[in-house]
């Protein structure tokens, strides 16, 4: 055998274990997501499997709850990414100076990304609490809030007190990921300008933002990415109520509880697929955007 | 304006702009911490304070006595090890393969791969979970296992395939000059100088593996089997209406300081590796 002929066998080995997972657990289910989205079917052994063609997908649509769920998907995805990234942005700039004990303050910006969701929105969900908790008592000092009027108990204060944790916990990652494209960002191109004349605005909009453009849109597609699918700090929240509800949260009512009692399993199926082609778009355009040529 | 007055004025938005940022990021885990260490009395007081006036350990107690929050934290040291240690496994096989080895189609097969880090987990979870009740694997360890290896393939695989790459070529062509076979190379050279990047790497997996919720939530419906995010999002008291905070709190500081710990160790590390990816919170 060639030595070349022996090395691809040999890569083809080392790679086989890693794509039999990712085959099984991911691509398998994805597919028989699809073949399910186009049946009426349940997790009960009683009820038959039955083909209805794209009706699961037309009903959807004509199903408030999921219209709903949609929408505030949308808006949650395209408010809590926005303040991610402005905010994302500012403290990059901020922590790119010099100052004593910058070292701390990186590390420190660490830790709310390091927090399990699960844990920190019990955590938030604390000083949230109608009767003691330290957000409500502020706000009430503040009298931006009635007392009285629980925070994740009204539909006008809900999303945002969710919609609030998400980018406790995303914008200093986002800051992260932006610091270390402004890092390599040479010196003295700000010191040119600043022979020349220009003043701090200029410097940032001239030189800053061009040269971290595409820093942050890899940033910004990988967080909509991510928040388009957003379920644990929801859940976590307020289960869905006083209209927060997401896709991925109403997908896990219709698969995982009334798919035991009727025939949603392949509705469910079908709002999957609805998820999984949002998402595909921007997964699309973050990968292209790695720009992967290996061979 | 004087260069001297702009400079004041620079220097205190400086500061209070990082003490901002600094309060911003330590509060919640310091609220947490401090909620935990207060008794009931205090924890339930309408005037909060910032501080306990009669600090006290019994949360940390109870939540041991009351609830098998121990076997929670067994549950997902087992979980997220061996995952951590499989996926390391097959990711840095895979990841050698791609970045060293002859292979037609390598640049698909990666694209494959990393194309895994972008399924919503939700889009799969019914389908998976019918796969696992037929392979009876729901409520066992190995049916989060799997999946978990699954979903941090990707990253891994990517992050060790670029440190690869980085490694200087000569020391392997010089072993295979010397007669040294490609595995006893892979084996005694090039993985023992990869450790640094596969601690780093491994970290982050672990984490991933040990913040996973919603797979934990439907795969194990057992409370013996809950993982701890799990067993901290369904913490319940005696009744409905009673939510036991202080020994909720309590759980999650046990949980988080030796997470935050670790990343405190490691952080250079771990942002590099995640610049590198991009990864999921």
């Amino acid at each position: 055998m060639k030595a070349k002929t022996r090395e691809t066998l040999i890569a083809w080995g080392m790679v086989l274990p890693a794509l039999l997972v990712i085959s099984i657990i991911a691509f398998l289910p994805l597919f028989q997501t699809f073949y399910n989205s186009f049946f009426d079917a349940s997790l009960r052994p009683d009820i038959e499997k039955r083909f209805v063609g794209f009706k699961n997908y037309a009903d959807l649509f004509q199903d408030p709850r999921f219209l709903d769920a949609l929408k505030n998907t949308i808006f949650f995805t395209i408010i809590s990414v926005l303040f991610e990234t402005i905010l994302g942005l500012l403290i990059a700039v901020l922590v790119n100076q010099p100052f004593k004990l910058r070292g701390a303050v990186r590390a420190a910006m660490l830790i709310p990304w390091a927090i399990p969701t699960a844990i920190s929105s019990q955590m938030w969900k604390w000083m949230f609490e109608p009767s003691t908790g330290i957000i409500t008592k502020l706000l009430e000092a503040l009298h931006m809030i009635k007392p009285g009027v629980p925070i994740l108990g009204s539909p006008q204060t809900a999303m945002w007190a969710i919609i609030a944790v998400d980018v406790w916990k995303t914008t200093p990652f986002m800051a992260l990921l932006i610091l270390a494209g402004l890092q390599l960002i040479p010196e003295e191109l700000y010191e040119a300008a600043r022979i020349d004349g220009a003043n701090v605005w200029q410097r940032f909009s001239k030189i800053t933002i061009p040269l971290i453009q595409s820093t942050i849109g890899v940033a910004l597609i990988f967080r909509t990415l991510d928040a388009l699918r957003v379920f644990d700090v929801v859940f976590i929240m307020t289960r869905g109520s006083v209209n927060t509800e997401t896709l991925a949260v109403y997908n896990r009512v219709l698969l995982m509880d009334r798919a035991f009692t009727g025939a949603w399993f392949g509705y469910g199926s079908a709002l999957s697929v609805i998820i999984f082609a949002l998402i595909s778009v921007f997964a699309v355009i973050y990968i292209r955007s790695l720009k992967i040529k290996l061979e | 304006m004087s260069v001297k007055t702009k400079r004041i004025i620079y220097n205190i938005v400086l500061t209070v702009s990082v003490i901002f940022v600094l309060i911003w990021c330590i509060f919640p885990f310091y609220w947490a911490i401090i909620s935990s260490l207060k008794p009931n009395k205090e924890l339930f007081d309408p005037h909060p304070t910032l501080w306990p006036k009669s600090p006290t350990f019994s949360n940390y107690v109870k939540v041991f006595q009351e609830r098998p929050f121990h076997v929670n934290i067994w549950n997902s040291i087992v979980v997220s090890g061996i995952t951590t240690l499989v996926t390391l496994i097959f990711g840095s096989f895979a990841g050698y393969a791609i970045a060293r080895l002859h292979m037609k189609g390598k640049s698909f097969v990666m694209i494959l791969i990393l194309a895994v880090s972008m399924f919503p987990q939700i889009s799969i979870l019914g389908s998976l979970f019918v796969i696992l009740r037929k392979m009876k694997l729901i409520n066992t360890y190995l049916g989060l296992i799997l999946p978990y290896v699954a979903i941090t393939l990707p990253l891994t695989t990517w992050i060790l395939q670029n440190f690869f790459r980085d490694l200087p070529k000569e020391i392997e062509e010089a072993a295979a000059i010397d007669g040294c076979s490609r595995t006893r190379t892979l084996f005694q050279i090039v993985f023992p100088m990869s450790a640094p990047g596969l601690v780093a790497t491994g970290l982050l997996t672990f984490i991933s593996a040990w913040n996973e919720f919603l797979f934990a939530f439907t795969f194990m419906q057992k409370p013996d089997y809950y993982t701890v995010p799990v067993a901290i999002a369904l913490f319940a008291g005696r009744t409905q209406y009673e939510q036991p905070w202080g020994q909720l709190m309590a759980a999650a500081v046990i949980v988080t300081v030796p997470l935050v710990v670790l990343v405190l160790i490691f952080q250079n590390r771990i942002i590099a590796g995640l610049s590198t990816g991009g990864v999921k919170g």
